[in-house]
């Protein structure tokens, strides 16, 4: 088993109940892609399997291990072991694409390393063959503030095929994308998985994208998990269920009374 | 005016707060005593005006030039001394000292633990401590510790900056985007790393930009600690206007104006490199 997740709470800081008793298990090498409305808690989800936020209630094993259970240098080690991409990679705009790829591998080296990458970057062509994957090769030196979201999306992508985590997770990894680059992208990244075992769970706002790439679709709507089926398996009225919007089918809805937190100056 | 449409509620709380602080400021001019009427009265009109008279010209003969050049490289030595010696402390003082180097704060949505704080709080009373007591204060101190001379200047300003370099720096830190770092530290690199990796690229201009004011701000305190006897430009303006020789004082005064410049330059070329 690769990841459990049992009965997970998550509460964030500023009072939203992001995830509400969620059950998930997912064995070693799935592939499986996330759906659901914006705000359903996707991120949040992904999150807690990336063991970046703690769970409020319940428990995240990982990789066989629970991450809130170790020492903190342990935790540091498992989480060397899992990737995230990010949906906006937040990467400092003024650092080479050489260098954010290359910090992926920060949790494996040492210090020492680390620091002497930043002088001289240690692996220019292992940076170059992932960037090549995702057809970014020519950017490899450029800055990341010269790149645009959907480069920059790939930077991110291409800095997690470098870590080559146990645990892929992926935020909307290609909703900057065009079309045909993000099918691309995807194939990319379920290659990779398939070739290297990996299991790699995907967050995803186009169903179609999801139908077509990921063999099993779990279902978010509102911090709970909707539906957990194969792809094959999802139907029309299963999304419908999913993504139906009270709010925007009726407009004249009594307008809600405000009760806002007024700012003092 | 004040229809419902476009009222700004945060209108009357800044309008109090501009009161609370007129309020708040008035008394404090009179304590301290401020009247500008004073400069106009006539007796000191013509006795500030003998005293600039008495700048002009210049000092300029070689003998003085090459005495100004020596106490001009003295500050300077004291000022970049006292820097390099302040940075042994601030940087490492700053890392501990600052919430965004904190592992917690990664997985707690930028608050760091409760136990960590504790941690940075011992750090903070050092930082808070070395800069509470002016540096002319040290400087007075080593002066009777180690003598007249550079060296006690050196320490002075030592121990001074390294309190404000720590605090600032801390606090530059936890300005920047902290984001690129969390995403690192959840990636399981180490926080040394995580900071050289995720923050510094963002820090770096206004680190340096920070530092190199400093600098500049170290070579006025050197002259002013010249005064009590810890050597460079400050201690030559101090004996030249005990001999009155206003013209020497104008010419140091160019001096100075023209090390701001040379800081300012400085300052602007390596922000260009970084930013």
């Amino acid at each position: 088993m690769s990841l459990r997740l049992t009965g997970a709470d998550l509460q964030h800081a500023n009072g939203v109940h992001a995830l509400r008793g969620v059950d998930l298990a997912i064995a070693a090498g799935e592939r499986v892609a996330v759906i659901g409305p914006s705000g359903a808690g996707k991120s949040s989800l992904l999150a807690l399997l990336a063991s970046a936020l703690q769970p409020g209630g319940g428990s995240v094993e990982l990789l066989g291990e629970n991450p809130w259970q170790l020492s903190a240098r342990a935790r540091q080690q498992l989480r060397a072991r899992i990737g995230l991409i990010h949906q906006a990679p937040p990467l400092p705009p003024r650092q080479r694409v050489v260098t954010a790829v290359l910090a992926g591998k920060l949790g494996q080296w040492g210090l020492g390393k680390s620091l002497f990458n930043l002088l001289h970057p240690v692996d220019i062509p292992g940076a170059r063959d992932v960037l090549a994957r995702l057809d970014l090769a020519d950017k490899l030196f450029a800055q990341c503030q010269q790149l645009s979201g959907g480069q920059l999306q790939r930077v991110g992508i291409a800095r997690a095929l470098y870590q080559d985590p146990e645990l892929l997770l992926a935020d909307e990894p290609v909703s900057a994308m065009d079309p045909v680059l993000a099918d691309h992208t995807l194939s990319v990244l379920c290659r990779h998985a398939e070739a290297r075992g990996v299991t790699l769970v995907a967050s995803l706002h186009a169903v179609d994208l999801a139908l077509a790439h990921f063999p099993r679709i779990v279902g978010v709507r509102e911090g709970r998990i909707a539906f957990d089926c194969p792809a094959n398996e999802v139907t029309r009225e299963l999304l419908d269920a999913l993504y139906a919007n009270e709010q925007l089918v009726s407009p004249q809805a009594p307008a809600v009374t405000l009760t806002l937190q007024i700012p003092r100056c | 005016m004040l229809s419902r449409d476009n009222r700004d509620p945060a209108a009357l709380p800044r309008l109090l707060l501009t009161v609370l602080a007129v309020a708040l400021l008035w008394p404090g001019i009179q304590l301290a005593e401020l009247n500008p009427g004073v400069l106009l009265a006539a007796d000191s009109r013509s006795e500030m005006g003998r005293f600039v008279a008495g700048f002009w010209p210049p000092a300029h003969t070689p003998d003085f030039l090459d005495l100004l050049l020596q106490a001009t490289l003295q500050t300077l030595a004291i000022a970049t001394a006292g820097m390099a010696l302040a940075l042994l402390v601030a940087i490492p003082a700053g890392l501990a000292a600052s919430r965004a180097l904190s592992l917690s704060a990664a997985s707690r949505g930028g608050r760091p633990s409760a136990f960590g704080q504790a941690l940075r709080w011992p750090v903070r009373g050092l930082l808070i401590f070395l800069r509470s007591v002016p540096e002319i204060v040290w400087a007075l101190l080593f002066v009777r510790a180690v003598g007249l001379g550079p060296t006690a200047g050196v320490l002075a300003i030592a121990i001074t900056y390294a309190g404000m370099l720590g605090k600032v720096y801390a606090e530059i830190l936890e300005s920047v985007d902290q984001r690129p770092m969390h995403a690192l530290l959840q990636g399981g690199s180490g926080r040394l790393a995580a900071f050289v990796y995720g923050l510094l690229p963002n820090a770096a201009a206004e680190l340096t930009s920070y530092t190199v004011y400093r600098w500049e701000c170290a070579i006025r305190a050197s002259v002013v600690m010249g005064f009590v006897g810890a050597g460079g430009l400050g201690q030559q303006i101090d004996l030249s206007l005990r001999m009155f020789a206003g013209g020497e004082v104008a010419s140091m005064l160019l001096t100075f104006l023209l090390l701001v410049l040379l800081a300012d330059a400085l300052s602007r070329v390596l922000r260009g490199r970084l930013a």
